[in-house]
């Protein structure tokens, strides 16, 4: 290996800014799993019966499945009886009624974190779900949403106040027994975001949820479900960081996102977990199941920025199932040092003419594993379905690897199903050129990477944009001398 | 400071994959000179710019480089670009997805910062990079074009002249800008040389023709063959060069 390889390795060591962790008193569930800890969970959330009967049948689903073995990613096993699955920062007086009664703890955290909650401030055009450990401890813009008919806010609150919602959408994209994690969400789930967009209704801001995961051995469960009624448009943020720990801890989340007829749904996702250190240790496991269905017309379309986590296990699509829906997915997903990535989406093509554009963006650097795999699935009945699917993979040094993996399955000969692939590394010719104009090597290697990054990145609302491009550079820091 | 010769080698020497290439050069360019650099190829013309500029498969095996009077090879390649040292590319290098203008406006805000100014704005900046165009004579559209990608061989080269105008180095180095040109694009690389023949400025131009010479000339000429300078003189020593070739500088008469 050259002098300058080496040197871009050196680059790609990172220090993670988020790895704080915020002493508050919490209410804790000891660890393990079992009907009771689900009955407790219930309880402690106040639950209506069929709430309950739901968890206890994912649960019950579950304990017959195994863990999923097909992806390229290889982790020590998860020990389930390890992990507490309920813990919530502790409140004076039960729930917080308004942002001023959030702990001052909770709000400084956030600050810290570059999403201040205080609605006078900063991200004045977003409306922000916040969601700490288990729970969401605030919510900004509430009213102002609501006088236009939306409802956002935790998910928690939404079983309570809107059980009808809850109980038609619940489970309806992704049910229960879909998947491994995606059974042992919906048994032990604590909060999370729901958000409902009614008929016609253009939010008028960004909602945004952040997550934190701040205790110690706790698995982060959430759940999204969001409902965008005929013709209405929303977009929604996501973002998630975590302290640094030498254990690692199981996120397994489940989003579920319906556009009815003429709806238009695009969830960004800015992922920044934890990623464990140099050596592997620590880190988040990131197991996520994201799917959205579109009626006629609908449109829904997943912008993720992957940064974060020791391991990435995630695959955001779409169910066309309405003549003329589209479904799009631009991805960005970078490991660097120990990280590995298995990640990519499906796109079910039901309904007519329908469409959907795949855009994958991989970086590797250190030893990172970047794996991305695409489904594309035109049923019978998707007469002129198209399909554009486009992989680069970016290599910085020679220790890492990327991995393609596409699948088609066809059975309309109308459709047309393309996909490129291309692989590419970081070339010194490039460095020099760049620290010859007066860049470090690693703004060079940021500068590169974003490059390669435009296309996913201009998908992204302005706020997260800016925020994208940073993490990268924070990403790769260390990664040439 | 004021006599201060902008650049001072001294029996430099360098090799390449631990193939010696440079064998012992000596060269002083003094304030507000242009020197050029002719000789066969292979004679070590862009390993001395490469060296210049710090390049690391380059190594210094012996000699001085003094850039305004302090030890020039100690620095990384982006401190000498911050300190005003430019390299124009013989082969520019592409990079997919920056656009030209975001791409100069780092650099040019790197070297700022460097010098304790402050950074320019992107409304500054545009319209800076907007009169240096016109000075280069290339399409505003060059400007979100991303760096040098689907340019064609000359538009790279006044890509390079573009970014030498805008960054304004003290010491620039062009490494064959000229060749594949046409006249005009020649002109252009000499007016934007000329532009910099000023007080505490020098150029070194590698080129392989006399021709680019017809529009620039030159205070000094060198002809490198095998890692020496084997000749110095003014502009007749091109003119001397082109009519009789390279032959009277075989390895024999170096040694
Ligand atoms: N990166 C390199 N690896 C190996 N040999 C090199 C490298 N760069 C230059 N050389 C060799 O060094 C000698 C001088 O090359 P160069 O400086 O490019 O010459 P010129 O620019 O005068 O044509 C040549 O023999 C060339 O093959
Ligand atoms: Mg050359």
């Amino acid at each position: 290996m050259s002098e300058s390889a080496s040197k871009i390795e050196e680059l790609i060591d990172r220090e993670y800014e988020h790895g704080f962790v915020t002493d508050i008193d919490t209410d804790e569930i000891p660890a393990g799993l079992n009907e009771d800890v689900i009955r407790i969970i219930s309880a402690k959330k106040d639950e209506p019966e069929f709430m309950l009967e739901w968890r206890l049948k994912a649960f019950r689903h579950w304990q017959t499945m195994e863990e999923p073995k097909w992806h390229n990613v290889h982790y020590p096993p998860i020990n389930y009886q390890d992990i507490v699955y309920y813990s919530a920062p502790k409140s004076k007086d039960d729930m917080p009624k308004s942002l001023d009664e959030v702990d001052p703890e909770l709000l400084a955290t956030y600050d810290k974190l570059g999403i201040p909650l205080h609605e006078r401030e900063r991200l004045a055009g977003v409306a922000v779900d916040a969601v700490f450990d288990s729970v969401s401890v605030a919510t900004t813009f509430k009213d102002k949403l609501a006088e236009v008919g939306i409802i956002f806010g935790s998910f928690s609150e939404a079983v309570r106040e809107h059980p009808d919602l809850i109980q038609k959408y619940l489970g309806s994209v992704v049910p229960v027994g879909d998947n491994y994690f995606a059974a042992l969400n919906s048994a032990v789930f604590s909060d999370g975001s729901f958000c409902f967009i009614p008929k016609g209704v253009r939010s008028p801001m960004e909602l945004s949820t952040y997550f934190r995961i701040n205790a110690a051995n706790t698995g982060q469960f959430e759940r999204t479900l969001i409902v965008a009624e005929e013709g209405a448009h929303v977009s929604y943020l996501e973002g998630c960081t975590a302290p640094m720990r030498d254990e690692n801890q199981l996120h397994a989340a489940v989003v579920e996102l319906v556009a009815l007829d003429n709806a238009e749904i695009k969830y960004s996702t800015v992922q920044n977990w934890y990623p464990g250190d140099k050596n592997g240790k620590g880190g988040i496991y990131n197991f996520v199941t994201k799917r959205g269905i579109c009626q006629k017309n609908a449109k829904i379309s997943w912008t993720q920025v992957e940064t974060g986590s020791a391991i990435t296990w995630k695959y955001p699509s779409v169910i066309l199932k309405g003549d003329n829906s589209v479904g799009e997915f631009y991805s960005v997903a970078l490991t660097n040092n120990r990280q590995q990535a298995d990640t990519g989406t499906k796109m079910i093509h039901i309904g007519k003419n329908t469409k959907s554009n795949i855009l994958s963006k991989g970086i590797s650097a250190g030893h990172g594993q970047n794996a991305s795999r695409g489904l594309v699935k035109v049923m019978k009945g998707a007469d002129n379905a198209r399909n554009f699917t486009q992989c680069d993979s970016l290599l910085i040094g020679d220790k890492c690897g990327a991995h393609t993996f596409p699948y088609m399955e066809v059975r309309n000969p109308s459709a047309q199903v393309e996909h490129e692939a291309t692989t590419a590394k970081i070339s010194e010719d490039q460095l020099f050129y760049c620290m010859q104009r007066g860049l470090s090597a690693e703004d060079a290697v940021s500068l590169i990477v974003s490059g390669f990054c435009k296309e996913v990145f201009k998908e992204l609302p302005m706020e997260f944009a800016v925020e994208a491009t940073k993490l990268l550079g924070v990403s790769l820091e260390g990664s040439v001398g | 400071m004021a006599n201060t010769p902008v650049l001072e080698i001294k029996d430099l020497q360098a090799k390449v994959n631990d193939t010696p290439i440079l064998r012992g050069i000596n060269l002083t360019l003094q304030q507000g000179e242009v020197h050029a650099i002719m000789g066969p190829n292979g004679s070590g013309k862009s390993t001395l710019a490469n060296v210049l500029a710090g390049r690391e498969d380059y190594v210094v095996t012996g000699g001085s480089v003094k850039y305004q009077g302090k030890d020039l090879l100690g620095l990384s390649p982006e401190e000498r670009a911050r300190e005003g040292v430019f390299l124009a590319f013989q082969y520019p290098v592409e990079i997919p997805g920056v656009s030209n203008s975001y791409f100069l406006r780092t650099a040019l805000n790197a070297i700022r910062t460097h010098r304790g100014q402050d950074p320019v704005d992107a409304m500054d900046f545009l319209k800076l990079i907007k009169e240096k165009m016109k000075f280069v004579e290339m399409d505003p559209k060059f400007q979100n074009r991303a760096v040098n990608q689907g340019f064609s061989g000359g538009e790279k080269k006044r890509n390079e002249i573009l970014q030498m105008a805008i960054l304004e180095p003290t010491l620039a180095i062009l490494d064959e800008t000229d060749s594949g040109l046409d006249i005009d694009a020649l002109r252009i690389v000499a007016e934007g040389v000329n532009a910099l023949r000023k007080e505490n400025h020098a150029v070194l131009v590698v080129t392989h023709y006399q021709r680019l010479l017809d529009y620039l000339i030159p205070d000094f000429v060198h002809v490198l063959v095998d890692g020496k300078i084997a000749r110095s003189g003014d502009k007749g020593l091109a003119l001397e060069l082109e009519e009789k070739g390279y032959a009277e500088f075989d390895s024999s008469a170096t040694a």
